[in-house]
């Protein structure tokens, strides 16, 4: 199992992000009990934990599809709870969002969901440079030939990489990957978490990448943090996170392992 | 209940609050508006023709025990003008136009793609519904007039058929039938129920629930919540009519 070189260019004296005792709760059902988190420019962040723990809701949060109920959370220097409408727009094109289930525009062709984001924010392009960025991340997620493809038609891995170059066409500074290995085969989950370094390279993002997929974790994670019960238990290298011996982290472990 | 009735009051509300502003979707306005109009069409052809045609034959036998079918177009203009042409188109639209609405921003919801244009900094309210609203507030009322048209071409034959009338004489008795108010009302009515149609499917799929079970509740809930706003609409624009004919 490949195990990630550590990104030479993380920069641990600028936190992009920054998440202090960050609780959320739906009703009387609480998810989120006091999160503490630092995610360091140009650094890939693996957040691992079982489902329905609350990891898409953390990103959801620091995208500000949900609002916490108390807790810190500042994004790019900016309290996320605290701004405008229109402050929260022009940070929201700073970070890109993959989500889980891909989310493209099944209306639409792969074309005109990459273009969605840039016709309504970058009018001063012309048609020309509009295609030639449409080319450049295409080329990015290796799916140049799909261009003019409907959504219905492509496999899940296609449309992960579709939904991940539809996000990298603004130029994020921040990557929130929602379980991007989940559903796909062992060898596309390969081609995804090269994908996910290989952004990281290009394009000097910093990254959080949600997952139970421990060989994912293992390939993509500068650093990796656990989140049990609401909290961040555990944090570290990947190794350093299970060398423990809580069950539940061990349990997590097994589980991912049994061959 | 009243958290619900405060969500749809906030919709609504958002509505007037955003359809001013720049900036406007207008290709995705045109595109809803074909869809809404133009797509109807075949279907709605075929069913005011044939409702002119069932309503005037229909009708025959209870102005012939009077010695009155001349009365006939008179009667079928005032029928389909005022209710049948607006209820019809609208019950059909809702069935149409209606529950497509409901499924499709209702699958968008559950399948994130509105939580994704959010986060690319995307109004999804204005490019998913006020370009549908608007659609169906523009394009209802252009297909109710042509529903009346068809209906009462359809009328037309069938009086032609069993009283030899010319359709000079018929479009004449038609007309003559009914008044400004007549049309005016109408108007108003298919303007309110266009408006409907698309705020509920709106809604309904806006916020619909999470899972497949929440896209077919979306779309079967949209129409039948608009068909019974449609009525109770129907029931108060022909009360207020009869106020203002009434002074
Ligand atoms: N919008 C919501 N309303 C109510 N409950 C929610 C909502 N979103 C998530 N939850 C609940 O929060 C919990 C965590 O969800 P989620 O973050 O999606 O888990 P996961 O870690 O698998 O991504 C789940 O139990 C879910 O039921
Ligand atoms: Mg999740």
């Amino acid at each position: 199992m490949l195990e990630k070189v550590r990104n030479p260019n993380i920069d641990t004296s600028k936190k992009v992000i920054y998440i202090r005792g960050l609780r959320k709760a739906f009703d009387e059902n609480v998810i989120l009990k006091g999160v503490d988190l630092d995610l360091y420019k140009g650094e890939n962040l693996v957040v691992l934990g079982r489902s329905g723990t609350g990891k898409s809701v953390l990103i959801k949060i620091i995208s500000g599809l949900l609002s916490a109920d108390t807790g810190e959370v500042n994004v790019l220097g900016q309290d996320v709870c605290c701004i405008t409408r229109k402050e929260l727009d022009a940070l929201r094109l700073k970070i890109g969002f993959s989500f889980q289930n891909s989310a493209l525009y099944d209306s639409m062709t792969v074309k005109e969901n990459l273009e969605f984001p840039l016709v309504r924010h970058s009018k001063h392009m012309t048609e020309q440079e509009r295609d030639k960025l449409i080319d450049t991340v295409l080329d990015a997620v290796g799916l140049r030939q799909s261009i003019n493809q409907m959504p219905a038609e492509l496999s899940g891995g296609q449309r992960k990489r579709i939904g991940i170059a539809r996000t990298l066409i603004l130029r994020p500074e921040i990557m929130l990957y929602d379980e991007p290995t989940a559903g796909l085969d062992p060898i596309t989950c390969i081609e995804i978490n090269n994908l996910i370094n290989e952004v990281q390279e290009r394009f000097n993002t910093s990254s959080i990448i949600i997952t139970h997929d421990l060989t994912c974790a293992r390939a993509v994670g500068d650093r990796v943090a656990m989140l049990l019960d609401g909290e961040f238990k555990r944090e570290g290298t990947f190794d350093e996170v299970f060398d423990t011996n809580d069950k539940r982290v061990q349990a997590f472990y097994n589980y991912n392992f049994i061959d | 209940m009243f958290l619900e009735l405060a969500r749809v009051y906030a919709f609504i509300a958002r509505f007037w609050r955003e359809v001013f502003f720049p900036p406007y979707e207008f290709k995705e306005i045109i595109k809803q508006c074909y869809e809404v109009g133009v797509r109807s069409l075949p279907l709605i052809s075929v069913t005011g023709f044939i409702i002119g045609i069932v309503f005037t034959n229909q009708s025959r036998p209870s102005l012939q025990d009077f010695g009155a079918t001349s009365l006939l177009p008179a009667l079928i203009s005032v029928a389909i003008i005022r209710a049948i042409g607006p209820l019809v188109t609208a019950i059909i639209a809702s069935g149409r136009v209606g529950s497509s609405i409901g499924a499709e921003l209702g699958s968008m919801r559950v399948t994130e793609q509105i939580d994704a244009m959010e986060v690319s900094a995307t109004n999804p309210y204005k490019f998913l519904v006020v370009s549908r609203v608007l659609a169906t507030t523009l394009m209802i009322p252009a297909l109710t007039m042509y529903t009346t048209l068809v209906s009462l071409l359809g009328g037309y034959l069938n009086v032609h058929q069993f009283e030899q009338t010319t359709i000079v004489t018929f479009f004449y008795q038609v007309f003559d039938a009914i008044t400004f108010l007549d049309i005016i009302a109408s108007s108003v009515k298919s303007v309110l129920f266009g408006f409907t149609i698309g705020m509920v499917g709106c809604y309904k799929g806006y916020y619909s629930s999470k899972g497949t079970e929440g896209v077919g509740k979306a779309a079967n809930t949209s129409v039948v919540t608009a068909m019974f706003l449609l009525f109770v609409e129907e029931l108060i624009v022909m009360q207020v009519i009869n106020a203002i004919r009434g002074i």
